[in-house]
């Protein structure tokens, strides 16, 4: 069966990328398809993960979603690949269903497992803001299927990949790309493993240096609740909850966040939650697996050090 | 400027989620609806301002049933000029993008408008759907949108970035926070939305593509574990052997 997984590359193979080809791997064998610059040897990474043909699109930088759709679609139609796989990420967002309703394929957005496979062909997905799963069934023979990042791991598969160049020229799109800011190298919040998040218990923007520590020992993401972002304390980009980014984190900690059922939504797909709140009553401890009834101001740093430690002793 | 904005009504957000019939329907009882928040606050609200500035209408479209009008109306209080429905229950995604795009493409309208998702089906499709069927441009994820006579400038987020685009119209965005600012309809607006016309069309034919067979709750948490604050150590401990996440 013929599969082929769109990669969005910027300097290094992002986990996400690595997750779709271990996906891909699970159907039939891998075609990737990717656009840029990057380097034979980062392309070829891709190999370990068992991608055979890598194909590059090297006429375009930007995530240009007309262009890489149309690029998609024509590699699609030549390899007449069953299965489109792509990272339910910004790009995977506007590009996936465009290239669905292209090829009139059933499209999932954000798959969360491997497809059940049986007389029907059944992809698990969050709905109702993570409160739900739907098991959905997909009838067309084409699929494209995009996955939420942190939802299976990698696996190693070596191969020796075969990387070629697609030739034909694409045009432009009409959009227009006029400035782009980075937002640093940071792991980008849905596809981090670990996030320390607070809320409006910090009291003030000034009091994040404490988040920021704990996240830094951790090597996490940080996040925000909804109203921190809102009155400016965080960007918005923090914002984690059902009106703000969904996340599914193997650890999320939450300082100073009630655990209303909005923020709830966007986080309980969390693999462990760890709570600290002075209110022992606060609604999110029963969302939580560790608890601590305490001051954030006093709990975070105590906790920063205690990871320091462990790290120390790590090494 | 001729604006269409999709609309779709949710579950409000403090809604219990429960499923009937095995699992295969989501339970209504006591169940209040609301405009999906990112069609609302930032979609409709936006293309308010910009006709309020320059001049034009805006339009709402809806794949629904009769059980819409509530939201439908809702919205046009907020300030939409008019409203259409088609008339048909909702089955996928790639369905309502081919219902709004049969109706969309002999319009000329200039931006066509999603939220950036549902907070029921959070699909996040249907724009790149609409942009694809009508052969335009797809602006997702668009926090900003400013226009002249001839174009739109969005600032929109990307994978590690924010970006700044220029298109011409016709062009389908998803609006994402920051877009706008929610508007609480006053009492004229609400007197006014019961005249504006609610135009109900039929449907077209199409398959469907995707159906659910079944829903479930998330698995719920067997229970909290407390520390006290002086024992960091511990839970760095459990995070370690126990959970294994660190
Ligand atoms: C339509 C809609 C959509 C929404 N979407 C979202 C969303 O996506 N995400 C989201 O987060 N919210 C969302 N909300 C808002 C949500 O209902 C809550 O209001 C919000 O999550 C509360 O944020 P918070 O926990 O930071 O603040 P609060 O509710 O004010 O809670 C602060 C908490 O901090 C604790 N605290 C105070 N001081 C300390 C201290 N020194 N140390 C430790 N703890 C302390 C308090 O006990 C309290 O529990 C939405 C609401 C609506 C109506």
């Amino acid at each position: 069966m013929s599969v082929l997984v769109f990669v969005e590359i910027k300097n290094k193979l992002r986990k996400a990328a690595k997750e779709a080809i271990t996906y891909g791997k699970n159907l039939g064998e891998v075609n990737v398809v990717t656009y840029g610059n990057a380097s034979n040897e980062v392309l070829s990474e891709m190999g370990n993960y068992g991608a055979k043909n890598i194909l590059v699109y090297r006429k375009i930088n930007e995530p240009n979603d007309q262009v890489i759709s149309k690029l998609i679609f024509k590699v699609a139609e030549k390899l007449n690949s069953e299965f489109i796989l792509l990272s339910q990420d910004q790009t995977g967002k506007s590009i996936g269903p465009r290239v669905a309703a292209k090829l009139e394929a059933g499209h999932v957005s954000g798959a969360i497992s491997l497809p059940e496979v049986s007389d029907d062909f059944i992809v698990k997905t969050n709905v109702y803001s993570g409160k739900a799963i739907a098991y959905v069934c997909i009838h067309s023979d084409k699929k494209v299927i995009s996955i939420l990042p942190n939802s299976i791991q990698p696996v190693e598969y070596k191969v020796d990949p075969i990387i070629s160049e697609f030739k034909e020229d694409l045009g432009n799109g009409r959009i227009k790309i006029v400035d782009l800011k980075q937002l640093g190298d940071g792991i980008p919040l849905p596809e981090a493993e670990l996030v320390v998040s607070a809320g409006r218990g910090l009291k003030g923007p000034e009091n994040w240096g404490i988040v920021e520590d704990l996240a830094k020992s951790l090597g996490a993401t940080t996040a925000c609740s909804r109203p921190v972002a809102d009155i400016g304390w965080r960007p918005h980009h923090e914002h984690v909850g059902q009106t703000g980014v969904a996340i599914r984190p193997n650890l999320y900690i939450a300082a100073g966040i009630s655990g209303a059922i909005q923020h709830l939504a966007g986080v309980n797909g969390s693999k462990v939650i760890v709570v600290i709140n002075t209110d022992p009553e606060a609604p999110f401890f029963k969302a939580a697996d560790y608890g601590v009834v305490g001051d954030a101001f006093e709990v975070l740093p105590k906790l920063t050090v205690a990871i320091n430690n462990f790290k120390a002793s790590q090494r | 400027m001729k604006i269409l904005v999709c609309i779709s009504k949710v579950p409000d957000t403090t809604s219990r989620i429960n499923f009937v019939d095995n699992n295969t329907k989501f339970d209504e009882n006591g169940v209040q609806y609301i405009v999906n928040p990112y069609d609302e606050w930032y979609a409709l609200v936006r293309a308010l301002e910009l006709v309020e500035a320059s001049g034009g209408t805006v339009t709402t479209i809806t794949v629904g049933t009769s059980k819409d009008d509530p939201t439908i109306r809702k919205a046009l209080a907020i300030g939409a000029n008019d409203a259409v429905r088609i008339d048909a229950d909702p089955t996928d995604s790639f369905f309502v993008a081919k219902q709004i795009s049969e109706y969309a493409k002999n319009e000329n309208f200039d931006i066509v408008m999603t939220g950036k998702e549902t907070i029921n089906y959070n699909g996040a499709q249907i724009g790149g759907m609409l942009a694809e069927l009508l052969d335009m441009p797809f602006v997702s994820l668009a926090n900003k949108l400013d226009v002249n006579s001839t174009q739109a400038t969005l600032q929109r987020d990307v994978q590690g970035g924010i970006e700044v685009v220029e298109v011409d119209f016709p062009f389908v965005l998803s609006a994402s926070k920051g877009m706008a600012e929610q508007r609480i309809p006053n009492m004229r607006g609400i007197m006014a939305a019961r005249t504006k016309p609610l135009n109900v069309i039929p449907p077209t034919d199409h398959n469907k593509l995707t159906s659910v067979v079944k829903f479930e709750l998330p698995p719920s948490k067997t229970g909290c574990k407390y520390l006290d604050s002086e024992s960091m150590d511990e839970l760095v401990e459990l995070l370690h052997n126990e959970t294994k996440v660190i």
